[in-house]
């Protein structure tokens, strides 16, 4: 540690509390100690100091922060547009949920109207991007607690889903296809009925998965009442989506305060009264089948029309329009370079995405970069409860609990 | 307050019920801790007095027909031509009635904030981050660390007069067998674009072109 004492490090090997005497004189010392910050089950860049008795853990203070960019910062200073792929680096498992968060808070202080086609598309990408994140977090949290395999049969599902992303927006993570207005471009040909595809046969695997895992001794014993939360803690300490919906409030932006084309979609919203690790993972294997429904409804419903909107101090021109109209290059110029004006004002927009609620707070100032941008960060608020949550338990339950609450750190610390 | 169902579909950001008479019971449930109500985006906001901020959100979880009772978030914006730069904004849901508002108070950097953690204790970490980025004391809190930034991090980042490279930077050094922290050097000047009149032509002088001035 020693060279490491002026770079800052708040806690040094030779700190202990509480020296208790024992009975035969020898005295027993509480331990602390560092979990990460490069920790395969910290999921990211998390130091977890704990103080622990035996192998018990009495208090946990997460230090957040490693991964700070400044996001918010970076936001002030670029336009509305060129700000958007900042949305991707965010939650990078779920890159298009937290775009469709910054995108309704732009339609919305701005007014844009969105074609019924653009809706559609937006929701079927939201709930492939869900599947997508799920996945992740099942199959990781499978394995913080021992299983493997899980990872690696899911995995290849994955890889198709972002083929997906790749056949639409080029790029198999940073999309920055959601675009104020609608999306970028449409979809190629052929895609939808791949999409339709892909669905018949995943319900095969996600259940061969279950298979493996729910009911599995080792798995159960893991997770079956640990980390409880109960519904009113679980409101207090600020939770949402799957973590919220474990401890029994069936609370869904999608069906609450319905956005896109969600209002059109028939789906359920999974509940589990239990607030346990189980539950947690249970309500998240049961939200991929909710999530193949809507997807399957959109394949099936996908509108004709447009894909974008067509007011052009919003979107830009088609490449064909700008070969034949001056207007419509001067449209793209002036997009491009000095990009959209937003009336000033502010609004708060938050969408269900995989992890719960995900807000934008934009406060616009009638220019064409935002004033502040806020991120309301959903796994900011769950981790916060990892000290309520792991108090009392032992070590080893803490990349469970941590896997449970699917935490990624490019969100929280922004 | 009534409410009024709303019209599924016309717009593609959430779509909630709006309560008519909802400003008029905000007031009645604030009383004099109340400044202004505003009404924007189909969202309502209430600036409040700040030494009230604890009653108030503590009157508006506990009302009946209200019951705001999740912190969603509390965050920090700033304005530095104002008296008072600093707004903290918070946002509250209720999940009863399907509400959202949002409340509004200033400071101007020097004056805590009372805290809101003995109500809702998710927002020790919101405080943490916005005393850690705009440097707004919170009285009541607990834990007052910063959060995001470094560990010995000097300044508040998110300040608008903090400049966006930020005042240093950090590598590792091999002499020192450490990471050393080191003023910024860009090697090309910070650049700030100005947008809104690209016909006008800029204002800066180009590097020489102060010597063309004396002739």
């Amino acid at each position: 540690m020693s060279s490491l004492g002026n770079a800052g490090v708040a806690w040094t090997a030779g700190d202990t509390t509480d020296v208790l005497p024992a009975k035969d004189g020898n005295e027993i010392q509480n331990y602390m100690i560092n979990f990460g910050p490069q920790h395969p089950a910290a999921h990211g860049v998390l130091r977890l100091v704990m103080e622990l008795d035996g192998e018990i853990i009495e208090r946990c203070d997460p230090h957040i922060g490693l991964l700070h960019r400044g996001t918010e910062k970076l936001i002030e200073y670029k336009t509305y547009l060129q700000a958007l792929p900042y949305m991707d680096r965010l939650d990078y498992v779920s890159p298009m949920c937290m775009e469709h968060s910054y995108v309704l808070a732009i339609e919305k202080l701005a007014g844009i109207e969105v074609p019924l086609r653009a809706k559609y598309i937006r929701t079927m990408f939201a709930e492939i991007t869900r599947i997508l994140n799920h996945i992740l977090n099942t199959t990781a949290h499978a394995m913080d607690v021992g299983a493997m395999t899980p990872m690696l049969w899911l995995f290849e599902e994955r890889e198709k889903l972002m083929e997906f992303y790749e056949r639409v927006s080029g790029a198999r993570f940073h999309a920055a296809w959601f675009r104020p207005g609608g999306v970028h471009q449409d979809l190629p040909a052929g895609l939808l009925e791949d999409i339709g595809a892909w669905c018949e046969g995943f319900p095969r695997l996600l259940d061969e998965f279950q298979g493996l895992v729910a009911d599995n001794r080792i798995f159960k014993q893991r997770n079956v009442d640990i980390g409880v939360i109960s519904r009113e803690d679980a409101i207090n300490w600020g939770f949402t989506g799957p973590c919220i919906r474990a401890s029994g409030v069936a609370w869904d932006i999608r069906k609450a305060q319905p956005y896109d084309a969600y209002h059109l979609m028939d789906f359920d919203v999974p509940v589990s009264n239990d607030g346990d690790c189980y539950a947690r993972f249970m309500v998240r294997m049961q939200e991929m089948r909710e999530s193949l429904k809507i997807i399957k409804q959109c394949v099936k419903d996908m509108p004709a029309g447009s894909h974008i909107t067509d007011n052009r101090k919003v979107a830009p021109p088609s490449r064909g329009e700008m070969k034949r109209s001056m207007e419509a290059l001067i449209h793209h110029f002036k997009l491009y370079t000095e990009g959209l004006h937003v009336p000033a004002g502010d609004a708060y927009v938050a969408t269900e995405s995989p992890k719960g609620e995900f807000g934008i707070y934009m406060v616009a100032d009638g220019t064409n970069k935002p004033w502040r941008c806020h991120i309301r960060a959903t796994g900011m608020a769950h981790l916060q409860a990892m000290d309520f949550l792991c108090k009392g338990h032992l070590l080893a339950d803490a990349p469970a609990v941590l896997g449970s609450l699917d935490i990624v750190f490019g969100e929280v610390d922004r | 307050m009534t409410i009024v169902a709303p019209e599924l579909g016309k717009h593609s950001w959430p779509v909630m019920a709006t309560h008519s008479g909802l400003a008029a019971r905000l007031g009645e449930v604030l009383g004099t801790a109340l400044i202004a109500i505003v009404e924007h985006a189909g969202e309502t906001t209430a600036v409040v007095q700040r030494d009230a901020l604890v009653t108030v959100i503590a009157a508006l979880r506990d009302a009946e027909d209200l019951k705001f009772n999740q912190l969603t978030d509390l965050c920090g914006a700033d304005y530095p031509e104002r008296a008072e730069r600093f707004e903290i904004v918070v946002h509250l849901l209720s999940m009863a009635h399907n509400l959202r508002l949002r409340v509004k108070v200033s400071t101007d950097g020097r004056a805590p904030v009372p805290s809101l953690t003995t109500l809702f204790p998710n927002a020790g970490w919101y405080e943490r981050e916005t005393w850690d980025c705009y440097g707004v004391m919170f009285a009541g809190n607990p834990d007052m660390r910063r959060i995001l930034t470094d560990y010995g991090f000097e300044g508040h980042p998110f300040r608008k007069d903090f400049p966006l490279t930020g005042h240093v930077e950090l590598r590792w050094s091999e002499e020192h067998k450490r990471v050393v922290y080191e003023p910024v050097k860009l090697a090309q000047d910070f650049r700030s674009f100005d947008f809104l009149s690209p016909w006008e032509g800029t204002d800066y002088v180009l590097p020489g072109d102060e010597k063309a001035a004396g002739q």
